[in-house]
């Protein structure tokens, strides 16, 4: 089989397996964290398209995934859209507009300059959020946001809804793939490696980070979208600071570059989280230690660090790849 | 809106502005010398007030309890600096990241040891009253904070100008290869702005206690107003975070006062108006 067939293989046999999982008897309590998976899932591979792919390490990622999810709280409580299409539709042109908006001020600078000032605009979205209680209600949040009904099938349940989320994670990570594949996900490589040469064969390296922070928050906002219908309630801890550190994280660990790898960053995030929260109170700090051993001794992450162990643990030895040395 | 408003509001914003002078101040020297984002900053100011705070309870001098905040702030700094942070300067995304575990842990520790209630405190005796003229009322200590951070900046500007351990921050600064080949120890000036930027931000914490109070989560308040700071002043520049500092507090204390639930969106409007005209910042240099 060739490595081409060989990975649509295994991609078409997980997903089997994640479909018949709610019924092979897996604990409620256990799908439910797999729903979120999933939705953390879809968040860091729009990251990916940014960080892996264009080159730019944008903090202010949870702010999109929050303007999703915001549109959807508000949406219902206030003006009464609750379908399945028209919040999505609202969740995700909400979260272009406001990648949009942060491009036009981020972009103006590269690099590390970039960093900070997507960690400034996630944390003013995070303030807004915050203190604007009229329309956020402040630190309480929003409660009351119900799972709509998609076409005749009801997902208000936690199995249903599980694959609702299942099948939004597998058309976005297509619709990326294809992305990413495109002469358009190409240009992007090319921003990536090396922006000076792009701009000499004439391509305005500028309009096509543009376009790329703008088609990421897309994707970051039907994440923001699922999240909100999956807890039901919004709260401006959905978008701070540390939620964008934790999809970066999820893209580290996954893997940068590699789009299916964030299922693996998301399943291991998702899940520690959730029974560190349910072991310790101290887990934040645990949270805080675990960052320190992913940047430091996974860098490339899992999808490096466990064919590795694998070896070592066999007695082989693994050969330096090219993007290592 | 009368004078009162005006002028109250603009002495708010200057005291707070200082405030923020203590930690941009090491943020932006941080990230001009190492180009290390430090995300711990405000959890160091956090850390300070709580030291301190801790200190005054027990019966110590007010202005010596926020020296020992510093100091203690200052030592745990450089012991996570010295670890870890020292080796990766050049990788400024996994310094970053690295700064941010930091600071989760920092803020889960000081919730473990002080627990969640907000501890409000008070300005050291003497300070307490506020200082009438005609109808306008100035609180004595906003006018001290911001006679003590002015004497700050002016002891780091004269520091960074005038003394040997200044010039060759600076020359590391403007071409760290170039200082080395030329034998500066720039390990050494790495490690000295790294324990000032600490020591200054939890010094802040005490200082800034009777008028920001201390409570979880008040370093995620303080930090979008830093970084605004570092983006309108210019990232490395300490002119910069002086002048940034005094804006931002102003823009702030006003953006509070008129519209209360926008405020923090009101600091969007310097930055993006500094993006567009300006992105390296007033007082920054091109990346």
């Amino acid at each position: 089989m060739s490595v081409g067939r060989r990975w649509i293989v295994a991609a078409a046999a997980g997903f089997v397996v994640a479909l018949l999982l709610p019924r092979l008897g897996v604990p409620t309590f256990y799908v439910s964290l797999l729903t979120q998976t999933w939705i953390f899932a879809i968040v860091a591979m729009s990251l990916d398209l940014l960080v892996g792919f264009t080159g730019l390490v944008n903090f202010s990622q949870a702010a999109l995934f929050g303007v999703g999810a915001y549109a959807v709280a508000i949406g219902a409580t206030r003006f009464h859209v609750t379908a399945f299409v028209p919040v999505m539709a609202l969740g995700i042109v909400c979260a272009m507009v406001t990648a949009a908006i942060f491009g036009l001020v981020a972009l103006r600078s590269e690099g590390v300059g970039f960093i900070i000032i997507t960690i400034a605009l996630n944390e003013i979205v995070w303030g807004l959020a915050y203190q604007w209680v009229s329309v956020s209600g402040g630190d309480n949040g929003i409660t009351g946001i119900v799972r709509p009904h998609v076409g005749p099938f009801d997902v208000s349940e936690n199995t249903g809804y599980y694959y609702v989320c299942l099948l939004s994670f597998a058309i976005c990570l297509v619709l990326l793939l294809v992305l990413v594949r495109s002469p358009f996900g190409l240009v992007l490589k090319g921003v990536r490696e090396t922006p000076r040469r792009m701009r000499a064969l004439g391509y305005n390296v500028w309009l096509y980070r543009y376009l790329a922070m703008t088609i990421s928050g897309g994707f970051a906002g039907v994440a923001g979208v699922l999240f909100a219908w999956y807890n039901q309630f919004v709260g401006p801890v959905a978008l701070s600071l540390d939620q964008s550190t934790q999809i970066l994280i999820i893209v580290i660990l996954g893997g940068i570059g590699t789009l299916y790898g964030q299922v693996f960053g998301a399943l291991v995030v998702v899940f520690l989280s959730n029974e560190l929260s349910a072991v310790t109170q101290r887990w934040e700090m645990v949270l805080g230690v675990i960052y320190f051993a992913v940047v430091m001794y996974a860098p490339g992450g899992l999808v490096v660090l466990v064919p590795r162990l694998w070896n070592r643990l066999l007695g082989r030895r693994t050969p330096v790849t090219a993007e290592e040395s | 809106m009368g004078l009162q408003f005006y002028v109250q509001n603009a002495l708010g914003g200057l005291a707070y502005g200082s405030l923020l002078f203590l930690i941009a101040s090491g943020l932006t020297l941080i990230f001009g010398l190492m180009r290390i984002i430090n995300l711990a900053q405000t959890a160091f100011y956090l850390l300070g007030a709580y030291v301190g705070l801790t200190l005054v309870a027990h019966g110590t001098n007010f202005w010596l309890a926020s020296v020992a905040g510093g100091a203690v702030t200052m030592v745990l700094g450089l012991a996570v600096y010295s670890a870890f942070l020292h080796r990766y300067h050049a990788d400024h995304l996994t310094s970053l990241l690295l700064t941010l575990g930091f600071a989760l842990i920092l803020d889960d520790g000081v919730l473990a040891v002080w627990g969640g209630d907000p501890r409000s405190i008070a300005p050291p005796p003497g300070l307490a009253g506020s200082i009438h003229i005609g109808t306008l009322v100035f609180p004595e200590y906003w006018l001290a904070v911001i006679a003590i951070s002015f004497t700050i900046a002016a002891v780091l500007f004269f520091a960074l100008q005038r003394t040997m351990l200044g010039v060759m921050i600076r020359a590391s600064v403007d071409d760290e290869e170039m200082a080395r080949g030329l034998g500066v120890d720039v390990n050494r000036a790495f490690f000295v702005v790294f324990a000032a930027g600490a020591f200054i931000a939890g010094l802040g914490g005490l200082l800034g206690g009777p008028i920001t109070s201390a409570y979880p989560g008040l370093d995620g308040e303080i930090t979008p107003l830093a970084f605004a700071v570092v983006i309108v002043g210019g990232m490395g520049s300490l002119t910069g975070a002086l002048v940034g500092s005094l804006l931002i507090g102003l823009v702030n204390a006003f953006g509070k006062a008129m519209f209360p639930e926008l405020s923090y969106f009101t600091i969007f409007v310097p930055v993006a108006l500094i993006m567009a005209f300006r992105p390296q910042g007033l007082f920054g240099r091109k990346l």
